[in-house]
């Protein structure tokens, strides 16, 4: 019998020690230790946020991921972008010969609040099955988003300009556009550095409160301080699978408070009165970068369009966002600043009957966002 | 219950299992148990109930053990001493209120002490009354069954809990307009209750040992087992608990091991395939064949993790105060017939009811009908048990369908292995064997996931459209 065959015996014809398990738990918590400071060197997370089942094993979604209710929508909102955007179909789509690629950027209006994704703007242009000039199919991709900042618009702009778009159509609303609004989408706030770089590179004049940049000490780069993170990435992956066999991203309710016909006679547009509103106030900052940032490729802006209420107070209001006087201002200004930067603009400000509104005043029925896609189809063939 | 519970939990049994005197380690066991009760069950909105569901257990323990113990000796100075250390311990609990927020041990409040001790003086004051009456020492069985079952009932019916629910809304004075489900949490009464009914009646058959107050409720509380079983019997789990043997390290190891498995199938495994297992949100929903089967399997196995994983825990727990827990799932799914199949799942539960419901049933029908027709005395022993089991997760249409198909899948079963006695008599070969084995597998496996739309969906139409879904109609 050799020494290998002895120790074997004794190890398990005996009880273990206390000093056995002493050296289990100290190996474990050694093991657990090391992995930790892997972890903090490696710092996995965007890499693993660009692995995804999505594309892969499931079909890509056809919006980026947004949801209050995931339980039920099969859908969430998760801060990674590069988890968001690995699961959009967008990230699979290789771009063929024939495929003239337009994404659309904007606010919840955009991405299809109340509506399915087979219904949204970017479904709509699709199914009418348009070419560009030199006879390409043009295929749009919903870059859509929640949540009204044009600042958070041009985030996820820069992002989908790594997509090879030939042209990008940039949905925009007055409610999106003042300075105190932009830093208020949970998108940014969730991601503090990338955020951090858009400013800097921009030169945009906004700052980061400390309050709102999440903690990114040690202990935030640990496994443990990134679980939440970690947790949610899995479980984003996961409800893929039941994206895929019901295609179901948003809960859509049978019924819903329609938007608002009767209005409050309050003539202020958030904090301002009027004759308060003038171009500083207004986030234009946000656009020139967004042009610039687009380079070669053509970048229309559309001032979407909005409900205008025929009820109590429409003659002060044109709806519960917005008070005429604002709006007025908006328009104008939004006009003469793309005079003066050579932007192109389409004002389609009223392109959607009231009927056709849902849930708020830019929110659109699948109707609605028919004779949308039309409008703007006719519009893009003859600018 | 939480990770966080958990390795409370695990500590709490950890330092219990390092208590070197036996009576000690008896003591802790009947402290913690009792105290987890009260901490482990959820606020509810009926008024204080987050300390008198607990309390009604504790009524409930008394009363049977009263019922149980001999009758030819007096109360022991042991369980008099055991009495008043839960009489205590309630005590302290409920003045518990008066501590901050975070420290309070009931969630949703507790009433006044004056209450509690005015209530506890009723019911003694009560059941002093009624044993001066003979029959009711005679019925004193039947009658706490009795009360098991009735609040059984106001967990498992839903219209028998709304109108409990709107008693007890009228007796504290709240509106009853409000009455709701949530009202009717109780942590643990299944388990609880399935205790208590196997005492009763192994003390009516004689089977059931001398019983110390201490050790009752400490079986039927016993804090590793308080949320999802096993369902242990008394007799066994006198014998551990009595045990003189300290916990050992192969203890601790073999159960900081079940405790991390189970962790890792309830937490990662399970709550992972939860998010795609079928429910009644998704399956609706579902828009071709494939994926439904895809979802009935992950519900299918998200079930067996969980409550084998809650299972283990349990058993690891167990384990690291030296205590043997009964198994309660032996790779159900590998079984290669359904009554392999139910003598691998929910084991306890499954022998409960083999024991209380089938054996009974089955031999008082032999007893009056004729051999030629032993295939009705199996049909109906069957098919009242897993009915029976079926309306033991909820009295509903899809619960006591599920029971059925079980019911009836097991009478088929049976069937066939008696008319393959009497017909196949030559051995297979191995190969046959081997290829007969994993289509008994695939087959057992499959009906029992098709089962389980029965149980996961709340409606009959939802189910029926669900299995149209499935086989593409």
């Amino acid at each position: 019998m050799n020494a290998q065959d002895t120790r074997h015996k004794s190890s398990v014809g005996t009880e273990p020690s206390y000093r056995f398990l002493g050296r289990v738990l100290l190996k474990a918590a050694l093991f657990f230790l090391l992995f930790n400071l892997a972890y903090m060197i490696l710092d996995p997370l965007p890499h693993l946020g660009r692995l995804s089942l999505y594309n892969h094993l499931l079909p890509g979604r056809l919006r980026l991921p947004y949801s209050d209710d995931p339980s039920r929508s099969f859908n969430m909102s998760i801060p990674q972008l590069e988890a968001m955007f690995a699961s959009h179909v967008i990230d699979d789509t290789r771009k063929t010969p024939d495929e003239y690629r337009v994404i659309l950027i904007g606010d919840s209006s955009i991405w299809g609040f109340l509506l399915s994704p087979g219904e949204t703007l970017a479904a709509s242009l699709n199914a009418l099955n348009l070419k560009s000039a030199d006879g390409r199919l043009i295929k749009a991709y919903n870059l859509g988003y929640p949540t009204m900042s044009v600042t958070k618009d041009l985030l996820l702009l820069e992002r989908g300009l790594a997509y090879d778009a030939d042209l990008i159509l940039w949905f925009v609303t007055l409610e999106s556009m003042p300075w105190g609004k932009q830093l208020q989408s949970p998108l940014l706030e969730l991601n503090p550095q990338a955020t951090n770089d858009l400013i800097e590179q921009a030169n945009l004049p906004l700052v980061i409160e400390q309050g709102q940049v999440a903690a990114n000490d040690w202990w935030g780069k640990t496994i443990l301080g990134q679980r939440r993170e970690l947790a949610d990435w899995v479980r984003f992956q996961l409800y893929g699978f039941a994206w895929a066999a019901t295609s179901v991203d948003q809960v859509i309710p049978e019924t819903y408070n329609q938007r608002m016909e009767d209005l409050p006679a309050d003539p202020e547009f958030q904090s301002y009165q009027e004759g308060e509103l003038g171009r500083e106030e207004l986030a234009f900052d946000v656009l020139r970068a967004g042009v610039t940032r687009a380079g070669d490729v053509p970048l229309v802006f559309i001032n979407e369009p909005i409900f205008i209420s025929q009820g109590e107070n429409s003659e002060f209001r044109y709806n519960f966002y917005y008070p005429r006087w604002a709006y007025d201002t908006y328009r104008a200004l939004l006009s003469d600043v793309a005079k003066e930067e050579g932007w192109h603009v389409l004002d389609l400000w009223d392109a959607v009957p009231n009927a056709e509104f849902t849930d708020s005043a830019i929110h659109y029925t699948p109707l609605g966002v028919e004779l949308l896609s039309e409008s703007l189809a006719k519009r893009l063939a003859h600018p | 219950m939480t990770l966080v519970e958990i390795a409370i939990v695990t500590a709490l049994a950890t330092g219990i299992a390092f208590i070197p005197n036996r009576i000690w380690r008896g003591w802790l066991i009947l402290i913690t148990s009792t105290i987890t009760i009260y901490v482990l069950q959820p606020a509810v909105p009926l008024r204080n109930f987050g300390f008198w569901y607990p309390t009604m257990v504790m009524a409930l323990i008394l009363g049977t053990w009263l019922i149980v113990r001999p009758r030819e000796s007096s109360i022991s100075r042991q369980d008099r001493a055991a009495l008043l250390v839960t009489v205590i311990l309630m005590i302290l609990i409920d003045l518990s209120r008066r501590f901050p927020q975070s420290l309070q041990i009931v969630a949703g409040g507790s009433p006044p002490l004056t209450t509690f001790i005015a209530a506890m003086l009723i019911l003694m004051a009560l059941a002093w009354f009624l044993s001066f009456w003979s029959w009711v020492r005679r019925a004193a069985p039947w009658l706490i069954a009795g009360i098991i079952l009735a609040f059984f009932l106001t967990q498992k019916s839903l219209t028998i809990g709304l109108s409990f629910s709107k008693g007890m809304r009228l007796v504290s004075g709240q509106s009853v307009e409000l009455a709701s489900p949530l009202d009717l949490t109780w942590l643990g009464y299944s388990y609880i209750a399935f205790r208590l009914l196997h005492v009763i009646q192994d003390w009516k058959s004689g089977r059931l040992p001398s019983l110390e107050y201490r050790n009752f409720i400490s079986y039927v509380l016993f804090f590793p087992a308080l949320v999802a079983g096993p369902i242990d019997r008394v007799e066994r789990f006198q014998g551990d608990i009595e045990s003189t043997i300290r916990p050992s390290v192969q203890n601790l190891l073999e159960g900081g091991r079940r405790i991390i498995l189970g962790c890792f199938k309830k937490f990662v495994l399970a709550d992972a395939l939860a998010l795609l297992a079928m429910n009644e949100v998704n399956a609706p929903l579902v828009q071709s064949t494939g994926w439904a089967w895809i979802l009935l399997y992950a519900y299918s196995f998200r079930l067996l993790l969980d409550f084998s994983g809650y299972t283990d825990i349990a058993i690891g727990l167990g384990n690291v105060m030296g205590f043997t827990l009964p198994e309660n799932f032996q790779r159900p799914y590998l079984k290669a017939d359904l009554t392999s199949f139910w003598n691998s799942w929910h084991i306890t539960l499954a022998q409960w009811f083999r024991s209380y419901v089938f054996n009974p049933l089955t031999r008082g029908l032999r007893g009056v009908i004729s051999r030629e027709y032993t295939w009705f005395v199996i049909l109906s022993g069957q098919m009242v048990t897993m009915t029976l089991i079926g309306l033991w997760h909820g009295f509903t249409w899809n619960f006591a369908i599920w029971g059925i198909w079980h019911g009836l899948g097991l009478f088929v079963h049976n069937r066939w292995v008696s008319y393959r006695r009497q017909t196949i008599t030559n051995a297979r070969s191995g190969r046959f064997a081997s290829m007969q084995r994993v289509v008994g597998i695939l087959m057992t496996f499959n009906f029992v996931s098709l089962g389980w739309v029965w149980f996961a969906l709340p409606t009959l139409s939802m189910s029926l459209q669900t299995l149209h879904r499935l086989f593409g109609l």
